[in-house]
């Protein structure tokens, strides 16, 4: 237990190494960062000197590890673009992504397991045909068409709904939420389904073919000739042992939502992290990109991390299998 | 699919002849992944679907009713006009026309074009790249195998967008800025190729486990061919079916990958304009009513990547022998 617990760590920790590497890379052979601060009409000695205080005639080594000492503490310097500290422009756009992505997580959720469950146990029905259909089109849609085409439906032709922004937002402390105010909660509605239905589809479909798989069990016609009723059987023992997988792929896919959210962010000007990272992408703002990057990769690796572990910790299948390779 | 039919076998030469590319088609024409094909209406329909698209887009500058990169044609008396059917449409232009006067159905044809060589060249790329990856893996093993999977899992747990993203992005900031129109296109392919190589990889490391074992790999290993000639002569074409089907449903991800990096404007530059790029200049337009600009080309985009997928889901149910 403590040895896989160790060596999974210790592999997030090496993934997170290699990505700081290419941040660090990104810093200093893309472009020199004395003559970004510079400008051209600077003279060699005060070149060399800038050089000197920020540390770049230093050992490689040395400039790597206070880089990493740097990040670790959320410093990545200052944008290029926007002339303040990285560190602050993440932090107010953190919120905003965040609440987002989880938006479009919950829908997924609360709207592809009934639909995954009602396909899998309907299976012959024309409604099941319809959305196994529809999801094929959803699958071959891509993101940010479906974010215009909602757009021009519901905010241009029918003006119900703002197209672009996070309306207004109340600050509670250095977090701001749009999920207090009205005009925050109906600019979330166009951007959220935008986001979620991809993932929606994907929950779906895993939910279906989770369900028929398990509902050609055994212990499923046990149940059956035991005389369970259909209801105890489909949600007390089916759906119940859907349900492991399910959670592990949305925990997994909860990482792609943030990163999709670059998308929606950019489709609906929504002022978070991703429309930041593309702005920075689009002017080679680098602190701002290396800064995404060790983000981005943090929440990955984390995601990745806690769901190795917990599935170790809730299926016991796994423990056997390796103690008994370790025997 | 390594078994070949031996057309020779009641001849006295115990050499087995090849069949003929005549016998070979029609032998495919009556077999069943062609039997399945005619009995699936929705392979059919998407197959013609499909090759219309194709030929709009390969043919495009003999077919487009214009030439929207041709300055001189362009009229400015024309622009923004809505499509033939709507009030105030002009005749020519069967689908409008842009802010600078282009024929939306021109750009469209010569966007697709553009498109359909990023989807391939990329998905050509990963193939080569997942392939030649796999194939040592598999054959290697050992410390090799290790570190090849090993990156293979790390790039795995990050989507396929987001690492082409992240390339096209470095690639961009390392590139000087006025390099960017000529290499656009190239960092395209290599940052959606890179990012995709993975499937392949895994896919092919596993049959070449099970290949590596069989006996004309130890009798090629006897007579003293190199690692390098049985990885490339007997392994390779052993490892490539699964490959190719993979390859075929992934164009469609590529196309889309293409359009979104396009659509974000890190794609390819304006001036060779793909559907993403012009969905991108349409999206501007639509608040001003102006819809058929964006909306055509997205229609254009998902046309072709449905017909793709719609194809592959067929190949994919067609070639598995549990379904037969």
């Amino acid at each position: 237990m403590l040895a896989f617990v160790l060596r999974r760590i210790l592999q997030s920790g090496l993934v997170m190494v290699v990505v700081a590497f290419i941040a660090f890379g990104l810093f200093n052979f893309v472009g020199d960062p004395v003559a970004f601060m510079l400008g051209q009409d600077a003279t060699q000695e005060e070149r060399v000197r800038l050089r000197g205080e920020l540390g770049l005639d230093q050992p490689f080594y040395v400039q790597f590890g206070r880089f990493v000492g740097n990040a670790v503490k959320g410093e990545f310097g200052v944008s290029l673009r926007q002339g303040r500290p990285v560190s602050t422009l993440l932090r107010e756009r953190l919120p905003a992504t965040i609440e987002l992505s989880v938006a479009a997580a919950l829908l997924a959720l609360f709207i592809g397991i009934p639909l995954g469950v009602y396909t899998a146990l309907r299976r012959q029905s024309w409604l099941s045909h319809m959305l196994l259909a529809a999801s094929l089109v959803g699958v071959s849609l891509p993101t940010f068409l479906i974010g215009i085409l909602l757009i021009l439906v519901f905010a241009v032709y029918l003006g119900w709904l703002p197209s672009f922004g996070r309306g207004d937002v109340v600050a509670l402390g250095w977090w701001t939420t749009g999920l207090l105010t009205q005009s925050g909660l109906k600019a979330l509605i166009l951007p959220a389904i935008t986001l979620c239905l991809f993932q929606l589809t994907l929950i779906m479909r895993l939910v279906r073919a989770e369900m028929l798989e398990v509902l050609r069990t055994d212990y499923i016609k046990f149940g059956r000739a035991r005389g369970l009723t259909d209801r105890a059987i489909h949600f007390g023992h089916a759906l119940k042992n859907t349900l492991v997988p399910v959670i592990t792929i949305t925990g997994l896919q909860l990482g792609s939502i943030i990163a999709f959210a670059i998308i929606t962010e950019t489709v609906f000007q929504w002022p978070g992290m991703g429309l930041l990272f593309i702005q920075a992408v689009n002017f080679a703002d680098i602190p701002v990109m290396a800064a995404y990057l060790c983000f981005i990769a943090l929440v990955f690796v984390l995601i990745n991390l806690v769901v190795d572990l917990l599935y170790y910790a809730v299926d016991p299948r796994l423990r056997i299998e390796r103690s008994a390779a370790a025997h | 699919m390594s078994v070949r039919p031996n057309a020779g076998a009641g001849e006295a030469v115990a050499v087995p002849r090849l069949p003929s590319l005549a016998e070979r088609l029609r032998g495919a024409w009556d077999g069943d992944v062609a039997y399945s094909f005619r009995r699936s209406p929705v392979a059919v329909v998407s197959a013609i679907v499909l090759a219309a698209c194709l030929a709009g887009a390969l043919f495009a500058p003999w077919l487009a009713p214009h030439n929207p990169f041709d300055l001189k044609t362009l009229n400015l008396l024309d622009a923004l006009s809505p499509p033939v059917w709507q009030e105030g449409g002009k005749p020519g232009y069967l689908l409008g026309t842009d802010d600078q006067g282009r024929d939306v159905l021109s750009a469209i044809m010569y966007g697709a074009r553009i498109s359909l060589l990023v989807g391939l060249a990329s998905v050509a790329l990963a193939v080569v790249m997942g392939v030649s990856l796999g194939l040592l893996a598999g054959y290697a093993g050992g410390k090799i195998d290790a570190f090849i999977m090993r990156v293979a899992d790390v790039q795995l747990s990050f989507p396929a967008i987001l690492i082409a993203l992240l390339i096209d992005g470095v690639a961009r900031a390392a590139l000087p800025r006025d390099a960017h129109g000529d290499v656009a296109l190239f960092v395209l392919i290599l940052a959606i190729g890179v990012s995709n190589w993975v499937q392949y990889a895994r896919t092919v490391r596993g049959s070449t486990m099970v290949e590596k074992n069989k006996e004309y790999v130890q009798a090629a290993r006897v007579i003293g061919v190199s690692s390098w000639g049985i990885m490339g002569r007997h392994l390779l074409p052993n490892v490539m079916g699964p490959v190719l089907v993979l390859g075929t449903i992934n164009i469609a991800t590529a196309i889309l990958t293409e359009a979104t990096l396009s659509f974000l404007g890190v794609g390819v530059p304006p001036t060779q304009p793909s559907l993403g790029t012009l969905i991108r200049v349409g999206n501007d337009f639509l608040f001003s009513g102006e819809w058929w600009i964006t909306i055509f080309p997205g229609v254009a985009l998902v046309v072709m990547v449905l017909s793709i997928n719609l194809l592959g889901d067929w190949l994919r149910d067609a070639l598995n022998p549990k379904l037969r």
